[in-house]
């Protein structure tokens, strides 16, 4: 196997989800070598795509866990990265109902715990209040616990507005670069993929589903990530006001419940359940799924119909399962915690592994956790002067009145150009889109909202084809969904 | 802000009838907005016969059909035709933004004739469980990549629901050299026309599962196979009667939706019109059988418009 890079990288980062990329555009403040390796054809195509978007107050945590402090220190971090990155943050709140004197108990618990852990300005709602500011509530809840920090973004925009700066940064990214081995080299690693070998004094493991297997290769195996599904289902921008908060219910042990959700950009979502299963790649939905979030969310909002759906999907939680002994336990119960430490016995790995919820939120707080720990590990820390902290905020036409559409217009013609029907996508945005990195449709989906509209793509398809096919000088037989394999079309059509 | 006589959105087979009804019932001002680069909507892409039996005595291919009224259209300086045109938004004073290339305009429309047609159900409406892989496609979009774009979207087809996009799009798979493993219709008869199902189906061997459901999509990224499944009366799966096709694409043929999102956003509902001088036809207004009868429909919008319009002197 040829080398890649015959020079030593200072930090090699494995996944380009948003723990790997929020680990990258912090370490790009310094004067290091930085490289990113993801096996996928995109970032944000593992377990970020479908990520709820929800950041999260800080409640629903364990005493005293690592993931409580991490979340209520990146919901502050958030509302600034989104500023610097030109990202939509907005602010909902959330509601966590009770349906009886019981749960309200409860409530009460869960609100005197968030306070130790410091989560600010919780209160207690009525019904009167629930009336008031959540009309579609079910009238049934007779309280709530109001915690007005919670908030939304949206989950793959993050990931990539934190590529994009990191690599403006000079933080190399590697696609379709899975890695099969790495070897110790003390000092130091050699990471063997399928592009070649890297060479890394440092290496983060933030591979998601994939963390185990990762760690084994430097010869910890301690733990196991245990995928825990969820089912979630999107419901017709038409809907959007169906709730003026994110809902939930009380917390089961293993989930945050089935909930119904705001989303940054307008469609609301109810879900996700939550499902142990095997198999790292499954993202199928069922009919039992949806049966049992739809009654979930139809508890919490009754006037949901199934109707409204335009679209579902499901995700996989790197739920971490830590061994005890030498015997690895069927399941942690709930509660179980992000796994983020050096290896000493690997010196220069860190393992950051099950982040799952509410890994969003706390990303930003994991990556300048990862910075304090390289420090005291010897990795010397020194601030670049050419640092770019901001990124220029992509537009969006969907978002924004139509005079500034108008302005836009009059400045490319473009903007005019009106691609994608359902939400309302122009050309531009998809240039820009792929201009920005995005090499498949899902790619563009992710950035622009193009095909996740009502009509699923069935309009703008061609369209998109073309243009990623134009941009990117390669034919239309070879477009792909989300990287190969999952192309399109067969080929092209035999003229006799 | 310009005020127009009479505005129409959409130039399909809806739009341009009404357009061409209503000059000749006398509007001398009329603007037809089509978002697509050319006038005649989902029938350039529908180059099958079967159009105009009734409303020319003749059998058209699409295109054809089109290009009779396009032809018309384009003769009459009174109707001004803008392409590439997308409305944004409407009001209840019929107060219309669009948007095309290079510019943004609002104007107010006297009568306005709302023709913007209607979508296919998709396989998230229809609920068909499983992965979600490349290799699914409506029947339209199916039929939009061979037709216009001279692309084969798959080799092993299975078609869910047999609307008759999808009965058009079996022959039409066939035809080109893919193979049509089934089409699945989950109600007790076709959904679409009995001439359809004996020419492109029955004359093609074509098996065709009534009262049946895709229970479940395969493939990490592309369709792989489904699993199939006899329902009961009450569309419930009859346990054991399943069994599995492979495939690597799945045409989704379960009927169409009204595009009515503008009426909706300005708070008006399509079924229930009560504001002077708006008016719905074509699919937008409900889903029909046949283009022909579209047209014959859309004249009759195109014509109350024109009085109404008399009306306001």
């Amino acid at each position: 196997m040829k080398s890649l890079k015959s020079t030593m990288i200072d930090v090699l980062i494995i996944g380009a989800g948003v723990v790997g990329a929020s680990i990258a555009r912090e370490l790009s403040r310094y004067k290091l070598s930085i490289a990113v390796l993801e096996k996928e054809e995109e970032p944000a195509f593992g377990v970020s795509k479908s990520n709820s978007g929800i950041i999260h107050p800080g409640t629903q945590n364990p005493a005293g866990s690592l993931k409580g402090r991490l979340c209520l220190e990146g919901n502050t971090l958030i509302r600034r990265i989104s500023g610097e990155l030109g990202l939509d943050f907005k602010e909902v709140g959330e509601l966590i109902v009770a349906f009886t004197e019981d749960e309200i108990q409860r409530l009460l618990t869960i609100k005197s715990e968030a306070e130790t852990l410091g989560v600010p300005e919780l209160k207690m709602v009525d019904k009167a209040w629930l009336r008031a500011n959540e009309p579609n509530l079910n009238p049934e809840v007779i309280a709530a616990l109001y915690a007005p920090g919670a908030g939304v973004i949206s989950p793959y925009r993050l990931v990539y507005a934190l590529c994009e700066n990191a690599l403006k940064n000079g933080v190399k990214f590697y696609t379709q670069t899975r890695v099969e081995n790495i070897i110790f080299t003390n000092p130091g690693f050699e990471i063997q993929t399928l592009k070649g070998v890297f060479k890394a004094r440092y290496v983060i493991n933030a591979a998601g589903l994939y963390a185990d297997e990762i760690s084994a290769m430097v010869g910890v195996n301690d733990f196991r990530i245990r995928p825990r599904k969820g089912q979630e289902f999107i419901l017709d921008k038409k809907k959007e006001n169906l709730t003026n908060h994110l809902i939930f219910p009380l917390p089961s042990k293993v989930s945050k419940g089935i909930l119904v959700i705001k989303t940054a950009d307008g469609n609301p979502m109810i879900g996700p359940s939550a499902e142990e299963v095997e198999d790292k790649e499954d993202s199928s939905t069922t009919e039992e799924g949806l049966k049992k979030v739809f009654e979930g969310a139809k508890k919490l909002v009754p006037s949901i119909s199934q109707d409204d759906i335009i679209a579902y999907f499901s995700g996989l939680r790197p739920a971490a399962a830590l061994a005890i002994g030498s015997q690895t336990t069927a399941l942690w119960p709930a509660g179980d915690d992000f796994i983020i430490r050096y290896e000493d016995k690997a010196p220069g790995f860190i393992n950051v592994a099950g982040i799952q919820s509410p890994g969003l939120t706390a990303a930003p707080a994991i990556a300048k956790m990862v910075c304090g720990i390289l420090e005291e590990k010897g990795l010397g820390l020194e601030k670049k002067e050419d640092f770019i902290c901001e990124r220029e905020k992509p537009i969006h036409l969907f978002n924004i009145p139509l005079s500034e559409t108008e302005e836009l217009i009059k400045k490319n013609a473009s903007y005019g150009d009106i691609v994608c029907r359902c939400e309302m996508v122009s050309a531009k945005e998809v240039e820009d889109a792929i201009s920005a990195g995005a090499r498949t449709m899902d790619g563009i989906k992710f950035r622009t909202r193009a095909q996740s509209g009502r009509c699923h793509g069935s309009f703008c398809t061609t369209r998109l084809m073309k243009i990623l096919s134009e941009e990117t000088k390669t034919p239309l037989t070879a477009i792909t969904k989300r990287g190969k394999g999952s192309e399109i079309v067969k080929g092209e059509r035999t003229i006799d | 802000m310009i005020e127009r006589d009479l505005v129409i959105v959409g130039a399909g087979p809806a739009g341009m009838a009404a357009a061409i009804s209503a000059y000749e019932s006398g509007v001398r001002d009329i603007l037809l907005l089509e978002r697509d680069q050319y006038l005649g909507g989902i029938l350039n892409q529908c180059i099958h016969t079967g159009f105009g039996l009734s409303y020319f005595k003749k059998n058209l291919t699409g295109p054809e059909y089109a290009h009779r009224f396009i032809e018309k259209i384009q003769a009459i300086d009174n109707i001004e035709v803008r392409l590439k045109s997308f409305a944004v938004k409407l009001t209840k004073e019929k107060e219309l933004t669009f948007i095309k290339p290079g510019e943004l305009k609002e104007i107010k429309a006297k009568a306005l004739i709302m023709a913007t047609g209607a979508r296919e159900r998709t396989r998230e409406m229809i609920h068909i469980p499983g992965d979600r892989p490349s290799g699914i496609f409506s029947a339209g979009l199916a039929q939009k990549l061979i037709n216009i774009e001279g692309l084969l979207p798959g080799e092993e087809v299975v078609i869910v629901g047999s609307g008759d996009i999808g009965l058009i799009m079996a022959r039409r798979f066939i035809l080109e050299g893919a193979k049509v493993k089934a089409v699945i219709e989950i109600q007790k008869q076709s959904r679409g026309l009995a001439r359809n199902v004996v020419q492109c189906l029955e004359d093609f061997k074509i098996p065709f599962y009534l009262s049946h459901k895709v229970a479940r999509i395969y493939g990490k990224k592309r369709v792989e196979k489904v699993d199939v499944v006899e329902v009961d009366e009450d569309l419930k799966a009859i346990q054991g009667s399943d069994f599995s096709l492979e495939c690597d694409t799945i045409l989704i043929s379960a009927g169409l939706i009204s595009e009515n999102e503008l009426l909706e956003s300005a708070g008006i509902k399509a079924g229930n019109i009560s504001i002077p001088g708006l008016f719905v036809c074509g699919n937008a207004y409900k889903i029909y059988d046949l283009a022909d009868s579209v047209s014959r429909d859309a004249l009759l919008a195109g014509k109350q418009a024109a009085e109404y319009l008399k009306g306001l002197g």
